[in-house]
């Protein structure tokens, strides 16, 4: 038996909801299984049948856009019924609980939820409490996990730098609002990353963060020294609360992205960004749009990571 | 007993008058992976097609995805040219349940309309399940209960027929 959540009896993923817990083997096999899914472009008919007849809904409790259409594309890619609710426009304003939401959905027989929720553990507590032969997708759950995300920036990373062993990643702004660089700094971890940097100025950055198994630096230049890819995190001003930075110029100043800046990374560095970008914030349009910046390709990768996470998590539980 | 050498230039050699009885024009090989590629590999050479060899992965077609889930080992498919309006050979090692060639056909129609789809297979076994069947066959056999055909390769290319014990 096994008590992650995540995997049933033999270890095969059931629900995605953390890195955390998922052993380098079934993550190596997510980004290869992703693989295929990326050659799928050049079909006529951008679809495969392996999820035809499942229905999927898109839980989300919280904005996106990126996330939520990669995630539909990658639903109809896959052949499945997908079906996107935008909570604000649902029942749960006229009162309904979370868990009476559910039980109404689970009773139009489907197959898997993708969830977006502001509270941290929603997803974790949507999987404890669904029917069995349900699995759940944590699509960024407030401050804890943003697993896709973080397969698709690790997918993006073995794509250009093909190794992880190698490699030193530095982590950029946010670090203490960020469920994506938690999971982030989880999956580097994971694949075998040697030295994961974050750089943040202290009021960023959440208590004991080297915990997490990183290292800190609060200058951006010392810290973008040798550095093979740069993680730049967006600015989250909705989920400030106080008075956390003086202003967001001084901020631009001190941790923004500027082309002088990146010069301080190996010349071949790569810049990554899960977005949405605040331009002139935490990165300058020139870097975001320059020729080391894979940002849109992140967002095409998107796609074939939860392809190949979604096909996944349905196979037939306990069969294989 | 079964001879490998026999067996390709059966294939080859119904390959060959099928072209011509069939009109292929400037035919597009494609291999079904593994077996199939390697029996590809080496019909391309015998026939001296021009373009390179297409690859086909049909890990994500397949119709038992609810029983056996993803297959981890697979690869992306590489079919070289576009498809539309193409003269296709399709090729796979053992032709069996027939499952294998409807999958192969469903992905390749999704990358295009081909003119046509001839089939060639190195062994075509017993055991039929859909209404298909194989154009070129480099040996035509009968199983008995419980032994199946294992191929190995690519080089030397090799085949033996096994016999499962069977479990209690």
């Amino acid at each position: 038996m096994n008590d992650n959540l995540q995997l049933n009896s033999e270890g095969k993923l059931k629900h995605f909801l953390s890195i955390e817990g998922l052993p380098k083997e079934l993550l190596t096999e997510i980004l290869d299984v992703a693989e295929s899914f990326v050659g799928m472009s050049d079909q006529q008919i951008k679809k495969v049948p392996l999820l035809r007849g499942k229905t999927i809904v898109n839980l989300f409790f919280e904005n996106s856009t990126r996330t939520r259409t990669t995630f539909e594309l990658a639903a109809k890619r896959l052949s499945a019924d997908v079906l996107s609710m935008s909570i604000a426009t649902s029942s749960t304003s006229k009162g309904e609980s979370l868990l009476d939401t559910i039980r109404n959905l689970e009773a139009m027989f489907v197959d898997m939820f993708v969830v977006r929720h502001a509270i941290s553990g929603a997803a974790h507590f949507i999987a404890q409490q669904t029917a069995p032969h349900i699995s759940v997708i944590n699509a960024g759950d407030g401050q804890h996990a943003h697993p896709t995300q973080a397969m698709l920036d690790m997918f993006t990373i073995r794509q250009i730098k093909k190794d992880f062993s190698n490699l030193r990643v530095a982590i950029i702004g946010d670090i203490l609002h960020s469920r994506v660089a938690r999971s982030q700094i989880q999956a580097l971890n994971t694949l075998g990353v040697p030295e994961v940097r974050v750089i943040a100025p202290k009021t960023l950055l959440p208590a004991h963060v080297e915990s997490l198994g990183v290292s800190v630096s609060h200058d951006l230049n010392a810290g973008l020294k040798d550095v093979d890819v740069v993680i730049m995190l967006r600015l989250q001003k909705e989920r400030m609360t106080s008075a956390l930075l003086p202003s967001e110029s001084e901020y631009f100043k001190c941790f923004g992205l500027t082309e002088e800046k990146l010069k301080i990374a190996k010349p071949d560095a790569i810049v990554m960004h899960p977005g949405p970008i605040n331009r002139g914030v935490e990165i300058e349009s020139k870097v975001a749009d320059g020729p080391q910046s894979v940002i849109l390709k992140q967002v095409s990768n998107g796609i074939a990571i939860r392809m190949a996470i979604m096909a996944m998590a349905m196979q037939k539980q306990g069969i294989m | 007993m079964l001879v490998i050498a026999d067996l390709l230039n059966q294939l080859e050699a119904e390959l060959k008058k099928t072209i011509i009885e069939r009109n292929l024009v400037n035919p597009l090989m494609i291999g079904i992976r593994t077996g199939g590629v390697w029996v590809a590999e080496q019909m391309y050479q015998r026939l001296h097609i021009a373009e390179p060899l297409g690859l086909l992965d049909i890990s994500f077609y397949r119709d038992d995805f609810s029983q056996i889930g993803v297959n981890p080992n697979v690869r992306p498919s590489q079919l070289p040219a576009r498809v539309d309006g193409r003269d296709i050979i399709l090729i796979d090692d053992v032709f069996y349940t027939g499952r294998t060639i409807r999958a192969a056909l469903n992905e390749i129609f999704d990358y295009g309309r081909p003119n046509q789809v001839v089939l060639g297979v190195l062994i075509e076994r017993d055991g039929r399940q859909i209404p298909l069947s194989p154009d070129c066959v480099g040996i035509s056999i009968i199983l008995n209960v419980g032994q199946r055909i294992k191929l190995t390769g690519p080089d030397p290319l090799a085949i033996e027929i096994q016999t499962l014990t069977v479990a209690a």
